[in-house]
């Protein structure tokens, strides 16, 4: 009995203000606030909620109600946007805990502030990861079973450190270097920890609604959700899971409401359901309703992003290496002075939207780059971030200068 | 006299030194009695390219102009009130002296970022140098003056037009020369066009005797024919107010002009690293835009050091004087620089400075350390000494003051007349 999985990633970053040289050292307010560009946040925040989180939510609580448990979904919403949700819109995070509270929907845990921590910190990701845990139990009540890493990231590596955590099914992309001619629709064992179960997102489906559902040059043009359902059908001999995997504002705002985006999501799962076969699980019950059939070996990293797959968007030139490098590098010095502000600005920081706006791949993903992209150029965004990372590492140092090691 | 001058730029919209130098000599010319009908270009939108406007220069410092930026529309700090006295004629036209070099002029903090192209130049850049000078023959002919003098390449065709039509004397004024700002990359067209101004004119001023050299090395012209006149500096009252705000605490080191190949900021950067491979807290800016500002900041990430280096786009007005308020030391690290107001600028603010010796301004600031500018040691090296030891740097200021003194647009504006008397007779 195949499963079709759907998870709508939810991440809004904290974005930072224009931040001149001779803003540094100046005087100001404290903490994050010295840096956050907090109007156009709010402003983005609250556009992403009208358009997409609000109606988005609204119509999958519909759904779950109409199905009567039969439809089901998951979510992983970051600390960073579950934060602000709960200060400026807390009717969508209690739609989500509505959600939460029909049984039918499971949220998922991944770093808090939705940065690269891994592979640059281990000891930090593990915080991040264990901050979110306990953030979700507060807001929806349950316990996370399953793990996303930022981007879809996995590696052995990565396992090791969410088995460690306790984390028993992760989510990963069903790309090639995985896969190796293998189908992405079943249920994967990892080569480095036998109780760690993994999915993996079908991206050609879950793409097609993600990104080319309004592409009027895609031969599937135009995609009804009866012609969706349909291909999934075919796969009925073949797949014990279809993984839809995709962020939550394809819905509204990638794929505005005038496509039809809602009335394809909303006529989905009766579609889908028609098949007798088919029925809708979340990833904990996916993963534990179907056999591992093979091992994933993933020594390299492996991300959904780009045609790359890797973190290349995040670190791929000198600037993100430099930035990456100076801000993981006051990692013990931050920690040391155990001041909250500074703990809280330091991993607002990490946020991996920061360093994603200085990516200078310019190819065929340059548009999704260009997407919420605060900056004229990634040149302008390296250097904003250097500005503030310099004010934030005079700022670190000034507090409690004796806990510095003295140099030679 | 009556002066038709080809000029750049006008307050409060001044981006460069050759602007400020145009602006600092017409006003000592026109403080010396002399009259002067000056013509500048400025992009206008809506308005057909060749148009020419009007505009008493007395009522240039208001913030309602019409067509022009009313931004930063209060004269600069530490300029006169008075306005001064010349007829501006504006050509409507894209033009603008850095076109060739400033592919992203870039403008610091908006929306359109450090990189925003200034729009689309490029082949089309002769055809407008053309078509300027057919607006500037319309000027010529309804004008009545003794002698033309334009500044730099762009307004070549401009003063051979107007001579033409009018048959006075052009004098051409070179304040950069295609071989400083391209090196070994000259552009053919320009170089032709430079090398036709000056064989043409009827006398070439160079802002050094450095530029003078290059003109008669490179272009073949007799150095008879090459009067050498040194830029000035125009005193600013608001810098000491500035001074006051300098928090205590790091160094800062500066760098401002184009980041474009003559200006050598690779070679800052590279002096930058090893100054803070032995003193980590000094604190580099640099200041400007153009077309190596995308290499620059990238070799600057690729050192690891863009915590330490830094950049803020073009700057102007107000941001300028409280930049070198902020500063400790001033590094001027041109390949070939004609002359080069911005160290009078910095000393102006007590700044120390250091030079390239392929600098004309050197010929005026004998008391002011330089160096070649391949020589990425010795500036590190003079750095280090400058901020290390204060003592050192007040010496650089006080022996420069005297000098600086001495450098007034006055003096420049009286050489330029001797010029004139020499082309129509006592």
């Amino acid at each position: 009995m195949p499963s079709v999985c759907l998870y709508f990633q939810i991440h809004q970053p904290r974005r930072l203000k224009r931040f001149s040289v001779f803003d540094i050292d100046a005087a100001g307010a404290p903490a994050f606030a010295r840096y956050e560009a907090e109007e156009e946040n709010r402003r983005i925040l609250t556009r992403v909620v009208e358009k997409c989180y609000r109606p988005a939510t609204r119509l999958l609580g519909n759904l779950v109600a109409t199905h009567a448990g039969r439809f089901r979904c998951a979510f992983s919403i970051t600390g960073v946007t579950l934060d602000r949700l709960a200060i400026d819109h807390p009717d969508v995070l209690d739609a989500f805990r509505a959600l939460a509270a029909s049984g039918c929907v499971e949220f998922l845990n991944e770093t808090y502030e939705h940065t690269l921590a891994f592979p640059r910190d281990p000891e930090e990701f593990r915080t991040q990861v264990r901050r979110h845990r306990e953030r979700i139990r507060d807001a929806f009540g349950r316990e996370a079973v399953t793990f996303r890493g930022t981007e879809l990231i996995f590696s052995n590596a990565l396992v090791e450190r969410v088995a460690e955590l306790g984390y028993r099914v992760m989510l990963a992309e069903g790309t090639e270097p995985l896969l190796r001619g293998r189908s992405p629709n079943r249920v994967y064992g990892t080569a480095v920890d036998p109780r760690v179960r993994v999915l993996l997102r079908n991206y050609r489906l879950s793409d097609d609604i993600a990104f080319r559902f309004s592409d009027r040059g895609w031969t599937g043009f135009p995609l009804t959700a009866a012609k969706f359902a349909h291909w999934i059908h075919a796969l009925a001999d073949d797949a014990r899971v279809v993984n839809l995997f995709m962020d939550y504002e394809t819905f509204g705002e990638h794929q505005w409401a005038e496509t039809g985006i809602f009335h394809f999501l909303e006529a989905l799962p009766g579609e889908i359901l028609k098949h007798p076969a088919f029925r809708f699980q979340t990833p904990a019950e996916a993963a534990e309703a179907h056999p591992i059939e093979g091992i994933l070996d993933c020594p390299g990293i492996v991300t959904w992003a780009d045609r790359e797959r890797d973190l290349t968007a995040w670190q791929g030139n000198a600037m993100q290496q430099d930035a990456l490098r100076a801000l993981y590098r006051l990692s013990v010095q931050v920690q040391r002075r155990k001041d909250p502000d500074l703990l809280n600005t330091w991993r607002l920081l990490q946020t991996s939207d920061h360093f994603y706006y200085m990516c200078t791949k310019w190819s065929a993903d340059g548009d999704v780059h260009r997407y919420f992209n605060p900056y004229a150029s990634p040149y302008d965004a390296y250097v904003n971030f250097m500005n503030v990372l310099d004010d934030f590492t005079e700022r670190v140092t000034a507090a409690r200068p004796e806990l510095e090691e003295p140099r030679c | 006299m009556r002066i038709l001058m080809f000029g750049w730029e006008f307050p409060p919209r001044i981006s460069g030194g050759l602007g400020t130098a145009c602006l600092g000599l017409t006003r000592a010319m026109s403080e010396l009695g002399q009259t002067i009908t000056y013509v500048i270009p400025c992009a206008r939108t809506g308005e057909e390219p060749g148009h020419v406007r009007l505009v008493s220069a007395a009522e240039v410092p208001a913030s309602d102009r019409p067509g022009w930026d009313a931004e930063g529309a209060a004269p600069p700090a530490g300029m006169p009130g008075r306005p001064l006295d010349v007829l501006l004629r504006i050509i409507d036209s894209p033009l603008h002296p850095y076109l060739r070099e400033d592919r992203y002029p870039g403008i610091s903090g908006g929306a359109a970022g450090m990189l925003a192209p200034s729009g689309n130049y490029g082949s089309d850049l002769m055809a407008e140098v053309l078509r300027y000078g057919k607006a500037a023959g319309r000027i010529a002919a309804e004008a009545s003056f003794d002698v033309i003098h334009a500044h730099d390449w762009m307004t070549v065709p401009a003063a051979l037009e107007a001579r033409r039509v009018s048959g006075r004397p052009f004098v051409y004024h070179v304040h950069a020369t295609e071989i400083d700002r391209s090196g070994n990359n000259v552009h053919p067209a320009i170089f032709a066009v430079e090398r036709l101004g000056m064989s043409l004119a009827d006398r070439v001023i160079a802002v050094s005797h450095y530029t003078r050299g290059l003109i008669v090395r490179h272009y073949g012209i007799p150095a008879g024919r090459v009067s050498v006149v040194h830029n000035a500096v125009s005193r600013r009252e608001a810098a000491p107010a500035y001074r006051a705000f300098k928090p205590p605490g790091k160094k800062w080191v500066l760098f401002m002009g184009r980041i474009t190949f003559q200006k050598g900021p690779d070679h800052f950067v590279a002096a930058a690293a090893k100054v803070l491979s032995v003193l980590p807290d000094v604190r580099f800016v640099m200041v400007g835009a153009g077309d190596l500002l995308p290499q620059t900041i990238e070799r600057v990430a690729e050192l690891g050091l863009g915590r330490q280096i830094h950049f803020t786009g073009f700057l102007d007005g107000e941001e300028v004087e409280r930049m070198f308020a902020l500063s400790d030391l001033y590094i001027m690290p041109s390949v070939s620089e004609p002359f080069g107001i911005t160290p009078l600028e910095a000393m102006l603010h007590d700044v120390p400075v250091i030079i390239s010796k392929q600098s004309g301004v050197g010929e005026v600031l004998r008391h002011v350390p330089k160096v070649d500018f391949w020589d990425v040691d010795a500036l590190a090296w003079t750095i280090v000494a400058i901020l290390t030891q204060p003592e050192l740097a007040e010496a650089i200021v006080a022996r420069s003051r005297g000098e600086l003194e001495a450098l007034r647009w006055e003096t420049a504006a009286l050489r330029v007349l001797d010029v004139y008397r020499g082309l129509l007779g006592p």
